[in-house]
């Protein structure tokens, strides 16, 4: 196996008494793009400035290809990184922000400008090199960034929220773009995000974090479809989340005994649950079906009302009331099919128990 | 039309009262404190120092003569220029300009490390502790300077006690006591510009020119010394027009040797009576200076408007 671009080991970051990051051991790819997602305050960013050589880690080692980076400084480290304001240097022209690295190194002017050329015409903006910062926009912006911190051919390229100033459609164009671009140059990208949007589209591998610790590595599908723990599956995507008692656990399947009466989902090997234990079962809002006469006493089968039918275009976003105090998320794909509007139906759901997962009770995001 | 749509705003905005407040106060400050007595200076300047008798007489004319004076000399005299004078002049402009270097030198890192690096109650406390030595009159801190750099002062005792020096140094002769004192005098004036205009630089600025591998020199120089500039502009004008008008500080910490143009003013005003050729001289330093800060502003490429920012 090749050697891991960035291996964070035993990595642990205290301010004081607050540990901000805690024992973190990963081994991120040379090519690799990788994400830290997870919500505010959870120390990814911090992470990263440990990466950068912004802060040292106060227990662990960082290694990058290998190489132990304790008391190496972010001006000597191999990587480049993208702040969340991008700060990109005003009272400067685009081609001498975007030359600046290679000014530090020494190279002569002449060459300087060639090479931010040739990066200009990487991020699609050929001869814009003359213009001032101010004068672009913020998606322009956003790419000089990138060319910024290409420009000195970093192993490792540590982006910031970078797309979090844009809105809704350019992000959605900046992801397309990104992942191109990190394909093309081919180094290693560790991408942080609080939007799980971005993690799933752009990564080849996910970590989650919450509170300082990383709670499941793994690839988009993964963490979305297998979620190892209560947070994983409440922070990213939609989730129900059902709580009661573990009855019975037959091969890869969990009975659980709650207010919906008996529930069954998929038994998770990786954070299992025992006989008698509190748990939290999940099932994704478009894992529900309605229910007809034919399967109406199949296994977890809920009676519901619809409460709430938010129309998004290709989905219809239900919300149904089952019972007292229980609410279902469900999505309907918008395929004809169903009424325009069904707000106020009755209507019995249903869901297969493997699109349900079981794990332990945890604490569970909150948006 | 726009100055009538202006006042009606500014009118509204403020109420009537606090409105014509406030265009008075200024008004009055302007025009009455700064306006008026300058142009009796100026036309003083133009005139020939008569006895109160004749004072409005025929021979009451305006005349370039105390202007003249100063490049020329008097009439009688040998030389053909009046290099005492103009030599007093050049070395007080250019002295002045030594004392804001130095200033400069000095605040920068003072500045950058009040609003990058201090933090919270060390920053203040530093802050506190650069104000409230000002509190000390002026007079007091400059002859308590000279006590300091005398023969028999503290620095001299010091020197002799380590053993550097077996005769005191003349600190007051070599001009060094005046120098310091002149130095101390407007600190705050250039801190706090610079200060003000660092402040504001986005920090994540720096740390991407670290992350880029630029070493802190040319931070400084690329990064933090041009957003700052319209701050050290300010500070280094403030700093090089009151030092070139000092007069407290050259009187007391000044060799024997040296003279400050501030103190040959004087003496036209006082010992020599002469008003109108004191003006001309201290008008002379005025133009000066605002010449040079002018050019100096355009070599640099600062514009006027970026220093009261």
């Amino acid at each position: 196996m090749s050697q891991a671009a960035v291996e964070l080991d035993s990595v642990t970051i205290k301010f004081g008494d607050f540990v901000a990051v805690r024992d973190v051991n990963i081994d991120i790819g040379d090519g690799e793009f990788f994400s830290f997602l997870g919500p505010s305050g959870c120390g990814k960013t911090t992470l990263l400035r440990a990466v950068s050589g912004f802060l040292e880690p106060t227990d662990g080692h960082v290694r990058i290809h290998g190489n132990d980076m304790a008391g190496i400084g972010p001006n000597v480290r191999p990587t480049a990184l993208i702040f969340q304001n991008l700060a990109l240097f005003p009272l400067m022209t685009v081609w001498e922000n975007i030359a600046f690295g290679l000014e530090v190194r020494g190279v002569g002017k002449r060459e300087r400008r060639d090479r931010a050329e040739e990066l200009l015409d990487l991020i699609a903006l050929p001869g814009q090199g003359d213009k001032m910062v101010s004068e672009l926009s913020g998606g322009q912006r956003q790419r000089v960034a990138i060319a910024r911190a290409l420009a000195v051919e970093p192993k490792v390229l540590l982006l910031d929220e970078p797309l979090s100033a844009l809105d809704l459609k350019l992000r959605q164009h900046m992801r397309t773009e990104l992942r191109a671009i990190q394909q093309r140059v081919g180094i290693t990208f560790i991408y942080i995000t609080h939007d799980q949007g971005e993690a799933l589209t752009m990564s080849d591998r996910i970590a989650v974090m919450s509170a300082g610790v990383v709670e499941q590595v793994g690839k988009g599908a993964d963490i979305y479809d297998r979620p190892d723990s209560a947070f994983v599956a409440s922070f990213v995507g939609e989730n129900n989340a059902f709580r009661g008692r573990v009855t019975q656990i037959s091969g890869d399947e969990v009975k659980l005994e709650g207010r919906q009466g008996q529930l069954v989902g998929r038994f998770n090997p990786d954070n299992p649950v025992r006989e008698g234990d509190e748990a939290y079962l999940f099932v994704r809002p478009e894992s529900f079906k309605f229910a007809d006469a034919a399967n109406a006493d199949a296994v977890n089968t809920i009676k519901a009302t619809v409460r709430e039918d938010e129309f998004e275009g290709s989905f219809h976003h239900l919300i149904l009331a089952a019972g007292e105090d229980d609410y279902v998320r469900m999505s309907l794909t918008n395929d004809g099919s169903h009424s325009s509007n069904l707000k106020g139906a009755e209507q019995s759901v249903r869901f297969e128990p493997a699109r349900g997962v079981v794990l332990p009770i945890g604490p569970l995001a909150t948006e | 039309m726009s100055l009538k749509r202006w006042m009606t705003g500014f009118m509204e905005k403020n109420g009537l009262l606090v409105g014509l407040y406030i265009l008075g106060a200024v008004t009055l400050w302007i025009v009455l404190m700064i306006v008026l007595p300058q142009l009796f200076m100026l036309d003083f300047s133009f005139r020939y120092n008569l006895p109160p008798a004749e004072i409005g007489g025929p021979k009451d004319v305006y005349t370039l003569s105390n202007y003249k004076y100063l490049i020329y000399g008097s009439a009688g005299s040998a030389a053909d220029y009046n290099w005492i004078d103009l030599s007093v002049f050049l070395q007080t402009i250019i002295a002045a300009v030594f004392v804001t270097l130095i200033d400069l030198a000095l605040c920068y890192p003072i500045a950058y490390y009040l609003a990058h690096t201090a933090k919270g109650a060390t920053g203040r406390l530093l802050i506190l502790s650069l104000i409230i030595p000002y509190w000390v009159n002026e007079i007091l801190r400059a002859f308590a300077f000279r006590i300091i750099f005398g023969a028999s002062g503290v620095i001299n005792n010091f020197l002799v006690y380590l053993g550097l020096i077996d005769q005191p140094i003349d600190f007051i002769r070599e001009d060094v006591a005046l120098y310091t004192g002149l130095s101390y005098a407007y600190i705050l004036l250039m801190i706090f510009p610079i200060y003000n205009a660092v402040e504001s630089l986005d920090r994540n600025q720096v740390e991407a020119a670290r992350d880029m591998g630029s070493g802190w020199l040319r931070i400084h120089w690329r990064i933090v010394i041009p957003f700052a500039k319209p701050g050290i502009a300010s500070g280094c004008t403030m700093v090089f027009m009151l030092t070139a008008g000092a007069l407290a500080a050259p009187q007391i910490l000044g060799g024997p040797s040296s003279l400050w143009f501030t103190q040959l003013i004087v003496q036209w005003f006082n010992t020599g009576g002469n008003w109108p050729r004191g003006s001309a001289y201290a008008i002379a330093l005025l133009i000066a200076c605002v010449a040079f800060v002018l050019f100096m502003m355009r070599v640099f490429k600062i514009r006027v408007g970026e220093i009261g920012r």
